[in-house]
């Protein structure tokens, strides 16, 4: 990562925020027909919509687990998410993200309640601007309390950084492009265990205390959100009756 | 064939003998239409059209390339469809399969052939440079009737899209040049009742399928006929006059909705 811009000037950065405040989080949970659970997040520029389908009998049959169900999470990006269009298809990349999402996913639901079926989470990104996995992971947790699978936690992820050498929460875009360090957390809201863990770029580790702790923070405020978009949609069913 | 759509037919067809469908529409009614346009700040035209629970997402990139040889000093497009297995519990990840295949193809001809989109506005350099408009269509909830859905949402994105020139040094950002496009509708037919805007599970149990993009004068642009099952000669002329009152009433609504 190469660093040319002043990302961050008396405090406020490029697009006005203070190093320790997020972008605006929209959560809406139950937003597709089809799918069993599903979700819709905005977080600054990003567009991202999962959707959970599951539990069912997974196949092909030799990759069941006789013990417990397999947690089967797709990251894809539309060709049009990005400024140069992407080709269709997944990449060495969202192949990655899936397979830390997927991870992260496991360790809280309850998969021993369902062997030899697969849970899967479809994560679309719709339009993209730094940290789709961690707005993808957000989007999944809530999909997949949407669709009632037993889970003890809803996970929430969410980024921290290293711009113009000062540690700030949630990389913008530029950001993420111009600055030194990204370190996107994935943890368990109510235990507070870690999740998912990513980190490119250079931090010292004090800077990585701070940033982790900042990260934390975030994801905190986040898992207020994703609830808050779960009572809504429940709510307004319960008072329709 | 499993036991729920055997019961899901019995249920279709009485009604239908009865001239009645499952959300209680006629069987002349479209479901209602909802379009958004420019969502996606990423792309340079966009919008989302929901036909009931149908959803559709359509994004148009523009980058500057080479021109095919047999014209040099035209614009290219490509249309492809992705059915995303968000959609459906029956569509997979992987490479576009038939289904998808045709989907793009139907909506491509029916933009292509009707010469929407105004190729030979798109040249920079003869021989050289031109523009590539690149139509992508993601299916993200199912609930039948596809090929009006994504043609649609192809549309709306178009109509709103700006060509990004500034971005490339080549003038201004200027409105894609588009001509007043034709709508597709599209019937199905099944135990002799033909119906428009099949829902998933009238789909499911169609013999036969028709699409027929009609313009402004009402003549016909574009026509596809799927499935294994066959119409009559009335049948198909019945399909057109629907597909001609409907249309003009669904262009109306994506007028309204980009705003002209």
């Amino acid at each position: 990562m190469e660093e040319e811009k002043k990302l961050i000037d008396n405090g406020k950065r490029l697009d006005g925020r203070t190093a320790d405040q997020l972008r605006e989080v929209k959560i809406e949970a139950g937003v597709l027909h089809r799918a069993d659970g599903s979700c819709y997040v905005e977080w600054g520029g990003n567009k991202v919509i999962a959707a959970v389908y599951g539990p069912r009998e997974a196949v092909p049959r030799h990759i069941q687990d006789p013990l417990k169900a397999i947690i089967n999470a797709k990251y894809n990006m539309a060709a049009f998410s990005v400024d140069d269009r992407k080709r269709p298809g997944p990449d060495r990349r969202s192949r990655e993200i899936s397979k830390v999402i997927s991870e992260a996913l496991d360790r809280v639901v309850l998969t021993e309640h369902f062997p030899r079926a697969s849970i899967d989470v479809n994560i679309e990104v719709l339009d993209a601007e730094a940290g789709t996995r961690c707005a993808g992971l957000t989007a999944a947790a809530v999909a997949l309390a949407d669709a009632g699978i037993p889970m003890n936690d809803i996970p929430v992820a969410c980024a921290a950084g290293k711009i113009s050498d000062t540690v700030v929460l949630d990389l913008g875009k530029e950001e993420d492009n111009f600055g030194q360090a990204d370190l996107p957390v994935a943890i368990a809201p109510r235990t507070g265990e870690i999740l998912l863990l990513q980190m490119d770029g250079h931090l010292t580790y004090n800077e990585f205390e701070k940033a982790l702790d900042m990260a934390i923070k975030g994801c905190n405020d986040i898992s207020e959100i994703q609830k808050k978009a779960l009572l809504h949609k429940y709510q307004s069913i319960a008072e329709e009756g | 064939m499993t036991i729920t759509p055997i019961i899901k037919r019995d249920y279709l067809t009485k009604l239908a003998k009865q001239g009645k469908r499952a959300d209680g529409r006629s069987f002349e009614d479209y479901r209602s239409i909802e379009i958004e346009t420019n969502i996606i700040s990423k792309a340079e035209g966009s919008a989302r059209v929901k036909i009931g629970n149908t959803q559709v997402v359509a994004g148009i990139k523009m980058d500057v390339g080479e021109p095919y040889p047999d014209s040099p000093e035209s614009g290219v497009m490509t249309t492809s469809a992705e059915l995303i297995p968000l959609a459906s519990p029956d569509f997979e990840s992987g490479p576009p399969r038939e289904d998808a295949i045709e989907l793009s193809r139907v909506v491509d001809r029916g933009i292509r052939e009707s010469e929407v989109i105004e190729l030979n506005n798109l040249c920079i350099e003869p021989g050289e440079k031109v523009w590539i408009c690149f139509i992508d269509i993601h299916i993200i909830d199912y609930d039948g009737n596809l090929f009006d859905a994504a043609s649609l949402a192809s549309l709306a994105a178009l109509l709103t899209t700006k060509v990004p020139a500034s971005r490339f040094d080549i003038g201004e950002d200027y409105p894609l040049p588009m001509k007043d496009p034709p709508i597709s509708c599209t019937s199905v037919k099944f135990d002799d009742v033909v119906l428009i805007d099949p829902s998933l599970d009238e789909e499911e149990i169609a013999e036969a399928r028709l699409t027929v993009a009609v313009d402004q004068k009402g003549d016909i642009r574009a026509m596809q006929k799927g499935l294994n099952g066959s119409f009559t000669v009335d049948e198909i002329k019945k399909v057109i006059k629907q597909t001609v009152d409907n249309g003009q009433k669904i262009k109306e609504h994506l007028y309204k909705s980009i705003g002209k």
